[in-house]
C-alpha cells in the first residue's frame, strides 16, 4: 500500500570522490519523502536536491535503460524498480556501488570490463548468405527461442553479483555476456554457432560458471543467465562426443 | 587558453536510434567518425519505445506507401512537408528490412514474416479503416531496435565516446559548422571535436514539462546548442501529449495496447471515444484522443477520488494475448500503477511525449536556414536527424510509430549525405576560430564562480510547472501570454544558476545545470511560438481559435499554413511556407481533419 503522509527515511550511502577523499566512507543522510515518491530512485533524486554532490547514473526511470544498477541493502538491483514499500521501517537503507568493478565516484562504477566481456562474444548477428530482398523468414516458434534472452538491458546486476567474475573479471565472460552469446546461438538466422562455441572453449570464459545462481537471483528483468549458460555447456558436451 | 583538439571526418552527437543509424552509414563507408553520447548507447531513450515502427510491408493485409503518406499528411494537419513525407514512407520498407538483416528480433507471423499491428491514425485506402502497419517486437520495439543497431555498430567498429556531454556547436565567421565542444564526464576535461561533418541526433526535450514520458536525459541539448549558435528552431509550439501515461508516474503505456483491442473508459464505464471519433474510435490520432480525455475529465467524468484520470481497459482481452504481445505493459502496470491489468483497468492521463519541432532540416538530413530571400539554405557541415530535427514529417501532430521510422530514414540519409560530401572532397577541416571554446568555457566558469545564484532543481521545476500549466493539451490566449512572461523570468534565473559541488570527476550537478541551459531554450521557443500562432492545428489547440466554416477545427490555412522559425537572439519569430508538393505524386489536398 502507498503511504498517505510524508515520511522521513534514513540512508547510509557509499561516498567517494577521488579528488577530495583519501578513501571511501559511508554517509548518513536522511530525507523527507513526498507521498508520490514511490521508488528508490524518486527518493535518491530528492536526496540529490539536498546534497548535490551525490553522484549516480539514471535515465529512463522505468527499468529499461539499465543505468541505475547498484547494491541496495546488500543485493544488486535497479533503483527505479525498487519500491520504497519493500524496505523494513526504521532501518537505514544501505546503498553501495555494484561490487567487483572499480568505483569512479560514489555509486558510479567503471563498466569497462563488463562491456569488454560483452563485446568479446561478438554480439551481433552473423549470416553470410546473400541478403534477401525482404526479411529473412523465422517461424514464431523459432522466434520464441529468443524470449528471455534479447530483453537484457546490460545493467550488470548479474555479472557483478557473480563470485566467478569477481575473481576473474578479465577472463570469465560473466552471466550477461554469456546470456548474449546464447541469444545469438539460439537465433535461427545466425550462422556462427561453431565459432561462438570455439570462442568460449576455454577453462575460464565459460567454465568458470559454477551454477551458483546469484545472477538469476538479482536480474531485474527476470532473465535466467544460468539456464542459458547450461544450454551452452550442453552444446559443448554434445559436440565433444 | 589552451585546450586539446581531436580531429575526425565526422562527429555524431547522440547514440540513440538516429545517431546509431547515421553511424552505421559513416563507419561502413570507412569515415573516421566519433560518436559522442551522454550515456552508454543502449541507455538512450529510443530503448523505451514500445509499440512499433511503421512500414507498409503489407504482411497481414494489403497496404501501400501512398496510404501511409496520406495518413501522415492528415495526421500532421497538413503542416508536414510532403516531399519529406513521401521520402520517408517510400524508404520505410527498406529501412525496416535492413534492421531485420542486422538481427533485430521482430515478432513473426505464422508464415515467418514480420508481425504488424494496427496503430492510431494508420488507415488503409486513404483513411478508410485501421490497417496493420506497425512492425513490432512485443512491446519492446525500441529496445530490440536500439540493441540491434548498437550491435551492428560493434560489428563495423564505430568509435564511441561514452559519457561525453557535448556543450556547444563550433561555427566560424562564415557560419560553417566545424564540430562541437564536449566534456568528458569522468574527468571534467573539455575538448574540441573538430570535424568536417557534424551530425546532431540528441533526441527530444520532453523534460521541459512537469509530467513526461521522457527520460531524465531528454533535455534537448542539440536543440539548445543549435539555438545558441544562431540556428532557428522550427515549429516548436507542437508537442504531442500521449493519451496514456500512467497517472501520477508519467511512464508510457503504448498505443499498441489499443491496437491490440484495449479501450478507454470514463467514470461511467462508457467507451467515450465512440462519441469523438466514430470511425477510428480509440485508435484516432493522438491529439484527438488526448483532447477527448481531457474534455471527459473537465466535464466531471474522470475516475478516482479527484476525478482526474480515465481508465485503459484490457480486461476483456485474452490473458495470453496480453502476456505475449504486451508483456512489458503488464510489468509497467504492476510497477508504476500498482494494478494487474489482466484483472483491473490502468489509470491513465495525457502526458507530454514527443517534440514535433526541432532543428530545421531537409529530407537529405542537412540543416537548412533562411538566408537572403531564400528560406531553406543548407548550413555547410551541419546535419541533424531524429527527434531533435524537424524534417518536417510530423507537422503539427506525429502518428505513433512514425518516429522510429523517422530516425531510421533520416539517420540514414543524414549519414549518406555526409558521406557523399566527404567523399567528393566538398568538406575539409576549416581552421578553428580562435574563440572556438570561449563560449563553453564562459558557461563552465560562470557555474564555478556563481554566488547567490538560483537552485538548479527549483529553477527547472518552476519551468516545468509553468510549461505544464501554460502550454498543455489545451491552450488559452491569456495563459499563453502570461506564460511567456513567466518563462522569460525563469530564463533570467537560469543564467544565474548555482551548484554547490564544484568537483571535476563525474559531477552530475554540473551536468544537470548545463542541461538546464538547453531546456530553457526549448521552453522559450515553445511558448513564444505557441503564443504567436493564433490558430488551432494538430497538437496546438487554443480557446480563441473558433471552429467555423472558414477555419474548420480552428485551423486557419489562409494565415497559418506555415512553419514557425524561432530565433534565440531577440526572441524573434520568422515563418516559412509548407512544402505541399511531394516528390513524385500529387499533392494531398487540404481537408478538414476528422477520424
Ligand atoms: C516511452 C516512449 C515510447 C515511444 N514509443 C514509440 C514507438 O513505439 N514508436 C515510435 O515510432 N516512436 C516512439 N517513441 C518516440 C521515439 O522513441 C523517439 O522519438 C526516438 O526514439 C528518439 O530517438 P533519437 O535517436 O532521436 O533520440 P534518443 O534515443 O533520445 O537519443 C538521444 C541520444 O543523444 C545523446 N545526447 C543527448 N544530448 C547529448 C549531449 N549533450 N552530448 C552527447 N550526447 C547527447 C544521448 O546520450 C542519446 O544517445 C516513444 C517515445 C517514448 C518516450
Ligand atoms: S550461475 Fe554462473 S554466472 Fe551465475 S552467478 Fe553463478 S557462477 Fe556466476
Ligand atoms: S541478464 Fe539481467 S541482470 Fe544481467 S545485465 Fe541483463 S538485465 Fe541486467
Ligand atoms: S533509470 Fe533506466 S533502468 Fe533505472
Amino acid at each position: 500500500m502507498m503511504p498517505t503522509e510524508n515520511r522521513t527515511v534514513q540512508f547510509k550511502i557509499y561516498r567517494y570522490d577521488p579528488d577530495r577523499d583519501a578513501k571511501p566512507y559511508m554517509q548518513d543522510i536522511s530525507v523527507e519523502l513526498d507521498v508520490t515518491d514511490r521508488k528508490l530512485l524518486d527518493a535518491m533524486v530528492r536526496l540529490k536536491v539536498k546534497d548535490d554532490s551525490l553522484s549516480f547514473r539514471r535515465s529512463c526511470r522505468e527499468g529499461v535503460c539499465g543505468s541505475d544498477a547498484m547494491n541496495i541493502n546488500g543485493k544488486n538491483g535497479l533503483a527505479c524498480l525498487t519500491d520504497m514499500s519493500t524496505f523494513p521501517v526504521g532501518k537505514p537503507i544501505v546503498l553501495r556501488p555494484l561490487p567487483g568493478l572499480p568505483v569512479i565516484r560514489d555509486l558510479v562504477v567503471d563498466m569497462t570490463q563488463f562491456f569488454k566481456q560483452y563485446h568479446s562474444i561478438k554480439p551481433y548477428l552473423v549470416n553470410n548468405d546473400p541478403l534477401p530482398e525482404k526479411e529473412r523468414l523465422q517461424s514464431p516458434e523459432d522466434r520464441e527461442e529468443l524470449n528471455g534472452l534479447y530483453e537484457c538491458i546490460l545493467c550488470a546486476c548479474c555479472t557483478t553479483a557473480c563470485p566467478s567474475f569477481w575473481w576473474n573479471p578479465d577472463k570469465f565472460v560473466g552471466p550477461a555476456g554469456l546470456l548474449a552469446a546464447y541469444r545469438f546461438i539460439a537465433d535461427t538466422r545466425d550462422q556462427a554457432t561453431t565459432e561462438r562455441l570455439d570462442n568460449l572453449e576455454d577453462p575460464y570464459r565459460l567454465f568458470r560458471c559454477h551454477s551458483i545462481m546469484n545472477c538469476v537471483d538479482v536480474c531485474p528483468k527476470n532473465l535466467n543467465p544460468t539456464k542459458a549458460i547450461g544450454k551452452i555447456k550442453e552444446m559443448m558436451l554434445q559436440r565433444a562426443i | 587558453m589552451n585546450y586539446s583538439v581531436r580531429k575526425f571526418d565526422a562527429v555524431i552527437v547522440g547514440a540513440g536510434g538516429a545517431g546509431l543509424r547515421a553511424a552505421i552509414q559513416l563507419s561502413e563507408a570507412g569515415m573516421k567518425t566519433a560518436v559522442l553520447t551522454k550515456v552508454f548507447p543502449t541507455r538512450s531513450h529510443t530503448v523505451a519505445a514500445q509499440g512499433g515502427v511503421a512500414a507498409s510491408l503489407g504482411n497481414s493485409e494489403e497496404d501501400h506507401w501512398h496510404w501511409h503518406m496520406y495518413d501522415t499528411v492528415k495526421g500532421s494537419d497538413w503542416l508536414g512537408d510532403q516531399d519529406a513525407i513521401e521520402f520517408m514512407v517510400r524508404n520505410a520498407n527498406e529501412c525496416v528490412i535492413e534492421l531485420e538483416h542486422y538481427g533485430m528480433p521482430f515478432d513473426r507471423l505464422d508464415n515467418g514474416r514480420i508481425y504488424q499491428r494496427p496503430f492510431g491514425g494508420h488507415m488503409s485506402n486513404f483513411g478508410e479503416k485501421p490497417v496493420r502497419r506497425s512492425c513490432a517486437a512485443a512491446d519492446r520495439t525500441g529496445h530490440a531496435m536500439l540493441h540491434a543497431m548498437y550491435q551492428r555498430n560493434v560489428k563495423v567498429n564505430t568509435q564511441f565516446f561514452v559519457e561525453w556531454q557535448a556543450l556547444d556547436l563550433v561555427r566560424d565567421e562564415a557560419g560553417e559548422v566545424l564540430g562541437v565542444t564536449a566534456m568528458d564526464m569522468e574527468t571534467g576535461e573539455i575538448v574540441v571535436f573538430h570535424a568536417k561533418a557534424t551530425i546532431f541526433a540528441t533526441g527530444g526535450a520532453g523534460r521541459i514539462y512537469y509530467s513526461s514520458t521522457n527520460a531524465f536525459i531528454n533535455t534537448g541539448d542539440g536543440v539548445g546548442m543549435a539555438a545558441r549558435a544562431g540556428i532557428p528552431l522550427e515549429d516548436m509550439e507542437f508537442w504531442q501529449f500521449h493519451p496514456t501515461g500512467v497517472a501520477g508516474a508519467g511512464v508510457l503505456i503504448t498505443e499498441g495496447v489499443r491496437g491490440e483491442g484495449g479501450i478507454l473508459r470514463n467514470a461511467q464505464g462508457e467507451r467515450f471515444m465512440e462519441r469523438y471519433a466514430p470511425n477510428a474510435k480509440d485508435l484516432a490520432s493522438r491529439d484527438v484522443v488526448s483532447r477527448a480525455m481531457v474534455t471527459e475529465i473537465n466535464e466531471g467524468r474522470g475516475c478516482g477520488p479527484n476525478k482526474d484520470f480515465v481508465l485503459l481497459d484490457v480486461t476483456h482481452l485474452a490473458p495470453e494475448t496480453i502476456l505475449k504481445r504486451l508483456p512489458g505493459i503488464h510489468e509497467i502496470a504492476i510497477q508504476f500503477a500498482g494494478v494487474d491489468c489482466l484483472k483491473e483497468p490502468i489509470p491513465v492521463v495525457p502526458t507530454c511525449h514527443y517534440q514535433m519541432g526541432g532543428i530545421p532540416t531537409n529530407y537529405l538530413g542537412q540543416v537548412v536556414v533562411p538566408q537572403g530571400d531564400q528560406k531553406s539554405v543548407p548550413v555547410p557541415g551541419f546535419y541533424a536527424a531524429g527527434e531533435c530535427a524537424c524534417a518536417s514529417v510530423h507537422g503539427a501532430n506525429r502518428l505513433g510509430t512514425n518516429s522510429l521510422l523517422d530516425l531510421l530514414v533520416f539517420g540514414k540519409s543524414a549519414g549518406e549525405t555526409a558521406v557523399k560530401e566527404l567523399k567528393t572532397g566538398g568538406r575539409s577541416h576549416k581552421p578553428l576560430p580562435a574563440a572556438a571554446i570561449d563560449k563553453t568555457l564562459a558557461r563552465v566558469d560562470r557555474l564555478n564562480n556563481q554566488k547567490d545564484g538560483a537552485d538548479v532543481h527549483e529553477t527547472r521545476l518552476a519551468m516545468q510547472r509553468t510549461m505544464q500549466k501554460h502550454a498543455g493539451v489545451f491552450r488559452f490566449k491569456d495563459m499563453l501570454a502570461e506564460g511567456v512572461e513567466k518563462i522569460l523570468a525563469i530564463d533570467a534565473q537560469v543564467a544565474q544558476t548555482q551548484i554547490k559541488d564544484k568537483s571535476k570527476v563525474f559531477n552530475t550537478a554540473r551536468i544537470e545545470a548545463l542541461e538546464l541551459d538547453n531546456l530553457i531554450e526549448v521552453a522559450k521557443a515553445t511558448i513564444v511560438s505557441a503564443n504567436a500562432r493564433t490558430e488551432s492545428r494538430g497538437a496546438h489547440v487554443r480557446d480563441d481559435a473558433l471552429d467555423v466554416p472558414e477555419t474548420p477545427n480552428g485551423r486557419d490555412d489562409k494565415n497559418w499554413l506555415k512553419h514557425s522559425l524561432w530565433y534565440r537572439e531577440g526572441n524573434r519569430l520568422d515563418y516559412k511556407s509548407v512544402q505541399l508538393k511531394p516528390m513524385t505524386v500529387d499533392t494531398i489536398e487540404l481537408k478538414k481533419r476528422a477520424y
